[in-house]
């Protein structure tokens, strides 16, 4: 019997005979193979293949190209949806786990667009960022339970006598989160690397070590040691200006990753240090660690290795993040990385993506509120990230309790991702999750750099914006401070989680 | 319920507090710092360090420095527990002699040195190494050679669980643990690349080897000196004579094994080896519908 399908296509891909010119630039431009072109010289699309990535479209000189969705009508049900019975053909046909690209798509409720920011009127006056100085820059790592100074004598200034442990300085809250060479290209870490170097702020390697074109950059990038150890030696563990441990991933908490055989090529292959062609499997934990003293033994296993560089940890937030997170400052982190369950992820099965995991404003309020109650919120920083969209998320997740945010997809987007969600067939026509050389080339990293700086120098200002509407005049003065937060429209059990009053409550 | 600032700080966290909130200050640091380092004695290249109470990272700094300073042998005596000794040390010709019990982690990320232990060995042993050896003439624990990348590992007595897991391949690096003794279960689990051979010298109450040999093994080879059940081994991992030209290399690397761990050569060759190898270099290639 020949093969049947009962999943129609998602998209519909129109070509506007009038105005087509003929020139095939679309079939060259489609990664997925969606068109061919007919005895007619006239592309001639597979909707079935189409992504609505828009790369095409982007492309086509004559602006001939318009993807719509495919008004294909189903019998209406809330229960087992178009979506459910889609899945459940796919699955059918194939009995396979099904697979996805990219963060949590599912319209769970959104808190970040359910606080709202304070500002000063009348009694407390603002600040205007544009000629007042906003301090922007953070320091992440371990502060001292206490510091002591020798006073000043013999003509001599104060001297701080307690030793600081070491600390990455970010000019901006905002850094780039783990993605690996391998799940992305290598011309995305050009670009990553080059942006945070002159934001001075860090962009981080992923599981998939570091390639030698990015050794330039490596005081602003956080070196990933993984379950799978890929690519993680001594010299790579000491070349980044931190390591990060990862032990889980907002899109995919608890389980481990597979970057197929396929991706490995020779630079994936050189990078990670393992043969072409064989899949690359990273454990689901690792397995040096099956408890909080067993983290311990390998955050101090790298900083023997480093010379005691900070150690961030990375977490994905789940039901008992708070108790965890605590576990992980014990163990010695100098940084708590906190991905929330809209975190994004180069291939996940569908189901730990939409269904595992919480929302990363919560992770970061309880966490914070933990360390706080337990009298060790100073001995570690915490980065949050997984479903920052936007600098009114920034401001927010810092204002909650975080010391720093990461993006990855956002950054992807700012390179001209379009958030298709098939960053798990690699066959990203933008050149970004794809190792496919001539895919990987359509990406020029200097080109990418500029747009991420201009996006995080954006951000930047922004961030400025809401301060001076504070009234302060330094992010340190908004860090945790959850009196400048009100929510609206969540309820109550929530709010109290979060620590923030509801709207219309004064001080 | 957020749980109260007051409930928190009434859990006993130690001794009297400085400073002023929570921890003492004892406790801030991992460990604790004893600053005090061992004695050492140098005769021209050898160091010899006593590690009696000498505080890890005190005692791996000492060697740091002596390798730095031009030592090519460096003798710990009375090493009791100490972590990460040989951890991401990268150099040439040095060797490191442990007398006593060095604790877990031992040549972790190490990049060409050779570490010998005269006792036992504890868990971890060669995580994630690079290159170099590691001669234990004793006992060693669980998850030895995690992710090693190149390198040896001899251990002349028996080993815990989880041993060889994920050690990987690459080009000329190939990571090769011998083991004397016998072996626990999960016995190179997640194998993707290297070499292991289990010996299983001598007599022994325990069976040569666990249950779960080679479970999501997709890369490498285990060679063991006996048989093993199918019952005892993973899903991934099937069994075979070995060839003619793998016997050539079973012998080269015992012959070494025995050679460096003080064994019996022709007691190690006495019998035929059985072959783990994995069935599939992608095990779960067929896994997901995209």
């Amino acid at each position: 019997m020949a093969e049947m399908t009962f999943t129609r296509p998602e998209f519909r891909v129109r070509i506007d005979r009038e105005t087509c010119i003929k020139c095939g630039r679309c079939v060259h431009q489609c990664g997925w193979g969606v068109y061919v072109l007919d005895d007619e010289g006239r592309p001639r699309p597979d909707h079935a293949k189409c992504a609505a990535c828009h790369r095409c479209v982007t492309f086509c000189p004559a602006d001939a190209i318009t993807i719509e969705k495919n008004p294909l009508a189903y019998k209406e049900s809330d229960s087992l949806s178009a979506a459910h019975r889609k899945a459940v053909w796919r699955q059918a046909e194939t009995g396979g786990v099904l697979l996805t690209g990219m963060g949590n798509d599912k319209p769970y409720l959104r808190i970040f667009d359910h606080l709202l920011l304070d500002a000063c009127q009348v009694t407390n006056p603002s600040i205007d960022p544009l000629r007042e100085p906003m301090e922007l820059r953070t320091y992440l790592g371990r502060k001292p339970d206490y510091v002591e100074v020798a006073p000043a004598a013999n003509g001599l200034g104060p001297r701080l006598l307690t030793e600081l442990d070491p600390q990455l300085e970010l000019q901006t809250p905002i850094m780039f989160g783990g993605m690996s060479f391998g799940s992305v290209s290598l011309n995305v870490h050009r670009a990553l690397a080059m942006a945070a170097k002159e934001l001075g702020t860090y962009m981080n390697t992923g599981e998939g070590g570091l390639h030698a074109d990015l050794q330039p950059y490596q005081d602003n990038i956080i070196v990933q040691c993984a379950s799978g150890r890929f690519g993680v030696h001594a010299d790579y563990l000491q070349a980044g200006a931190a390591v990060e441990i990862k032990i889980g991933q907002g899109a995919k908490p608890g389980i481990g990753g597979h970057l197929p055989g396929e991706k490995i090529d020779e630079a994936v292959s050189t990078t990670r240090m393992i043969p072409q062609g064989s899949d690359a499997l990273s454990p689901a934990p690792h397995h040096d660690i099956y408890s909080i003293e067993d983290l311990r033994q390998l955050i101090y296993a790298i900083k023997e290795s480093t010379g005691y560089k900070p150690v961030s940890v990375k977490i994905a937030a789940v039901h008992n993040v708070a108790a965890i997170a605590s576990g992980v400052v014990r163990a010695g982190a100098d940084i708590v990385y906190l991905d929330g369950f809209r975190g994004g992820t180069g291939a996940a099965p569908t189901i730990i993506r939409d269904h595992v995991g919480i929302p990363i404003e919560i992770a970061i309020a309880v966490v914070d509120q933990r360390l706080r109650d337990e009298g060790i919120r100073n001995r570690a920083s915490i980065v949050a990230a997984g479903g920052i969209r936007s600098s009114a998320d920034v401001t927010k997740a810092i204002a909650l309790g975080a010391d720093a945010c990461a993006i990855g997809t956002t950054a992807l987007v700012a390179l001209g991702c379009h958030v298709c969600q098939k960053c798990h067939t690699g066959c990203c026509s933008w050149g970004i999750c794809t190792q496919r050389p001539e895919l990987v080339r359509r990406l020029d990293p200097e080109w990418g750099a500029e747009r991420v700086i201009n996006l995080v120098r954006a951000w930047s200002h922004e961030l400025a914006e809401v301060l001076g509407a504070l009234g302060v005049n330094a992010i340190e003065s908004m860090r945790g401070s959850r009196e400048r937060l009100r929510s609206l429209g969540l309820d109550e059990s929530t709010s109290r989680m979060l620590g923030v009053k509801p709207a219309g409550l004064g001080h | 319920m957020m749980p109260s600032s007051e409930a928190a700080r009434n859990v006993p966290t130690g001794p009297a507090r400085k400073g002023p909130i929570g921890i003492e200050p004892g406790r801030i640091n991992a460990g604790q710092p004893g600053t005090e380092k061992g004695r050492v004695s140098r005769v021209g290249e050898t160091a010899r360090i006593d590690a009696r109470g000498v505080y890890y990272k005190t005692l791996n700094g000492q060697i740091r420095e002596q390798i730095e300073g031009g030592a090519t042998r460096v003798v710990l005596d009375n090493v009791n527990g100490q972590r990460y000794i040989g951890a991401a040390i990268a150099a040439q010709g040095v060797t490191i002699e442990v007398n006593g019990v060095p604790g877990n982690d031992l040549a972790t990320f190490m990049d060409g040195p050779t570490v010998v232990v005269n006792e036992n060995a504890q868990d971890g042993v060669g995580n994630t190494m690079n290159s170099g050896l590691v001669v234990v003439k004793g006992d060693a624990g669980d998850v030895l050679g995690y992710g090693m990348r190149g390198g040896r590992l001899y251990v002349r007595g028996d080993v815990g669980y989880r041993v060889g897991i994920h050690m990987k391949a690459y080009e000329d690096r190939r990571p090769v643990i011998v083991v004397g003794g016998r072996a626990r279960d999960f016995l190179g689990e997640y194998m993707a690349g290297g070499e292991i051979i289990l010996l299983g010298l001598g007599e022994s109450e325990l069976p040569l080897v666990g249950s779960y040999v080679g479970t999501g093994m997709h890369g490498g080879v285990i060679y063991l000196r006996g048989e093993v059940a199918g019952h005892q081994l993973g899903k991934e991992a099937g069994t075979a004579a070995p060839t003619d030209d793998e016997m050539a290399r079973i012998e080269e690397l015992t012959l070494d094994f025995c050679t460096r761990a003080g064994c019996d050569a022709a007691e190690a060759l006495d019998r035929p080896f059985t072959k783990v190898f994995p069935y599939s270099h992608r095990p779960y290639g067929k896994l997901y519908a995209y």
